[in-house]
């Protein structure tokens, strides 16, 4: 709690904190949009959505350390998760579409826990970076130091959110996959292939997820058990935001990048995991209570 | 008839239990484990089920047990059998209390949100005991030695377990005959409509969830003692095993049923004895493996899949619609 009164003396940190967290949170908006996709057109919360996203991360590690640059291993990635995301969805998540919510929550349950064993299986259980060769920019006569690869994912992260949204509206399969959402049986009936619009959505979900671990790896590190808290990290931004709310998801994947950094500047970094889940199940608390309110009101 | 029948099963099982230490003097530890096995999955059915709230953290209460026993056995000053057993009650009651207090806001979330509120709840509980000093932090807490002779003390942890799970069952088959079993089943076929005819839902959830919850907590202790040493994250709070394996053998054995978790219970924790050393270190990969074939392949467990096997030779209408039903779950 010392960290608090430092906070107050130098108010500059908060500069820090909260371009910092903003920074962080376009990476999380990007998981979070993914998991959205899946959840509403597919009607499935993929629990083992941060497993991809360490995946991903592990994928343009090993890239690294074979000589292609972090960058350039980021699209990479992105095409051999898309590619495990269609094997998955072949062997097991077209029998969970359209089961109840529990069958496929504990399916992808299983599907996280098997991924996340695997790796640390074949990757071991070290934490592993990608060393980057960017400078920090210092600010503030070295008060704010924000390292230039933070804004290179940064970037890098709106521009995929901007091709997504860009495919969503544009193309032919973005229409197919945005009216199988609205209603999957209409969508049927006027010849959508319901099926291959669930793979696609699916694989493009893992492929965000692919990039966005690469742009973990760049930026912090990866590791076998990261999954969990990406995962719950983008149920609590897509419950904040919405389905299919765009400026939302963004605006909470801003919001919990800043909170999460003052709430581990200021209670130190082994609360920090506690702060995550303690802010979800409050999150879930509150949305039940303005659920509640509603139903009062309608009476 | 099915009465008679469960009942025979049960006095079969209860003498099994009590002669089995003396049968299988190598492997009591293991059998210790097995009712303990049979309680989570029962106490996790009452909520998951029964009442449709599939909890992901009820490991949660388990935890709470074996800190709070330990606690009781380290700070008050007991001699170590009044110690043990007023630490098991403590258990009970700081985890039906943690039900009680928690109950009213968190069953108030429904279905998917539910599930994974509840997972946030363990992983939160795991972090806040690895750094919380007076119980030990991340170094974990180490239980009393027990004083008694070495090759009485499986033994001991054995038949206090076994007593637990029993009474857990015999709980747990009581509640489902009366209105509470009713109310619980009215609510996860249909929580709306339970509350428009008149039932207080939230009451009933919580009463479950306490029940479930004490039961958790009581085990807690005798496991804490028996293992020797609490580790905040591999055994206290061990969502990555006991959490997931909870709702793994209910489901196995059948979800919603009374007997589904006791088989499923006993037909897992009986392959993971025998097969699991063999997988060395790829274990847990197994088991993700086998969550989801289980949970793709088989959603009603073995009982559901036995019923629906019989329903061709069954003869009436009211057994077919019965079994039907059942497999629907």
């Amino acid at each position: 709690m010392e960290n608090l009164s430092v906070l107050i003396e130098a108010p500059i940190l908060l500069v820090q904190l909260v371009v910092g967290g903003i920074l962080i949170g376009a990476i999380f908006a990007l998981v979070a949009y993914g998991m959205a996709l899946v959840w509403g057109v597919m009607k499935i919360i993929n629990i083992a959505q941060g497993e991809f996203v360490m995946l991903g991360g592990y994928v343009v590690f090993y890239l690294s350390r074979a000589g292609i640059p972090p960058l350039a291993g980021v699209p990479i990635a992105a095409v051999v998760m898309y590619c495990v995301g269609l094997a998955l969805y072949r062997i097991v998540i077209f029998r969970v579409v359209g089961r109840d919510m529990f069958t496929s929550i504990l399916a992808t349950f299983g599907i996280s826990i098997l991924l996340q064993q695997l790796a640390n299986q074949i990757f071991s259980a070290d934490i592993r970076t990608v060393p980057s060769t960017l400078p920090s920019l210092l600010f503030a006569g070295g008060l704010v130091t924000i390292p230039e690869i933070k804004l290179v994912s940064f970037a890098a992260a709106l521009l995929v959110g901007f091709a997504l949204i860009v495919f969503l509206r544009q193309t032919r399969l973005g229409r197919a996959i945005r009216a199988t959402a609205q209603n999957d049986r209409a969508a049927r009936v006027l010849g959508v292939d319901t099926d291959h619009v669930y793979a696609m959505t699916f694989a493009i979900n893992c492929a965000i997820c692919g990039a966005a671990g690469g742009l973990v790896a760049m930026t912090w590190f990866v590791q076998p058990y990261l999954g969990l808290t990406y995962t719950l990290r983008s149920f609590m931004i897509v419950i904040a935001a919405g389905l299919g709310n765009v400026p939302g998801v963004i605006v909470a994947g801003a919001g919990l990048g800043v909170v999460e950094e003052a709430a581990g500047f200021v209670l130190g970094a082994e609360y920090q995991t506690a702060f995550i889940f303690v802010l979800l199940i409050l999150i879930l608390i509150g949305r039940n209570l303005a659920l509640a309110r509603q139903r009062r009101y309608l009476k | 008839m099915k009465g008679s029948r469960d009942s025979v099963a049960m006095a079969a099982i209860g003498v099994l239990g009590v002669v089995a230490p003396w049968v299988a003097p190598t492997i009591v530890t293991q059998l210790a484990f097995l009712w303990l096995m049979i309680l989570f999955a029962i106490t996790w059915d009452m909520n998951g089920g029964q009442m449709g709230y599939n909890s992901f953290g009820n490991v949660f209460f388990f935890g709470i047990g074996v800190y709070a026993c330990a606690v009781v056995q380290r700070d008050a000053g007991l001699s170590y059998y009044p110690g043990l057993f007023v630490g098991i009650g403590a258990g009970a009651l700081a985890s039906g209390a943690a039900a009680l207090i928690l109950g009213p806001a968190i069953l108030g979330i429904r279905g998917q949100y539910f599930a994974i509120a509840t997972l946030g709840l363990t992983i939160v509980a795991g972090n806040l005991a690895s750094a919380w000093e007076y119980i030990g932090a991340a170094s974990g807490m180490a239980t009393p030695v027990y004083p008694g002779a070495i090759e009485y003390r499986a033994r001991f942890f054995y038949f206090l377990l076994f007593a637990l799970a029993a009474l857990t069952f015999v709980v747990a088959r009581t509640l489902y005959r009366t209105r509470v079993g009713l109310a619980i089943n009215a609510i996860r076929d249909d929580e709306d409509k339970a509350e428009a005819m008149g039932l207080h839902t939230s009451r009933y959830k919580v009463f479950m969830w306490c029940v479930a919850a004490m039961f958790l907590g009581a085990s807690g202790g005798p496991v804490g003692n028996l293992v020797g040493f609490i580790d905040p994250q591999d055994l206290a709070f061990a969502g990555a095993t006991f959490g997931v394996w909870m709702v793994l053998m209910a489901v196995l054995g059948g979800k919603g049923t009374l007997w589904g978790p006791v088989i499923g219970a006993t037909v897992f924790h009986m392959t993971q004895e025998l097969f699991w050393t063999y997988l060395l270190g790829w274990q847990r990969v197994a088991m993700g493996v086998l969550i989801v074939v289980i949970v793709v392949f088989f959603p009603t467990g073995i009982l559901g899949f036995a019923w629906r096997r019989k329903r061709p030779h069954v003869g009436t209408a009211k057994a077919v619609a019965d079994a039907a039903v059942e497999s629907a779950r």
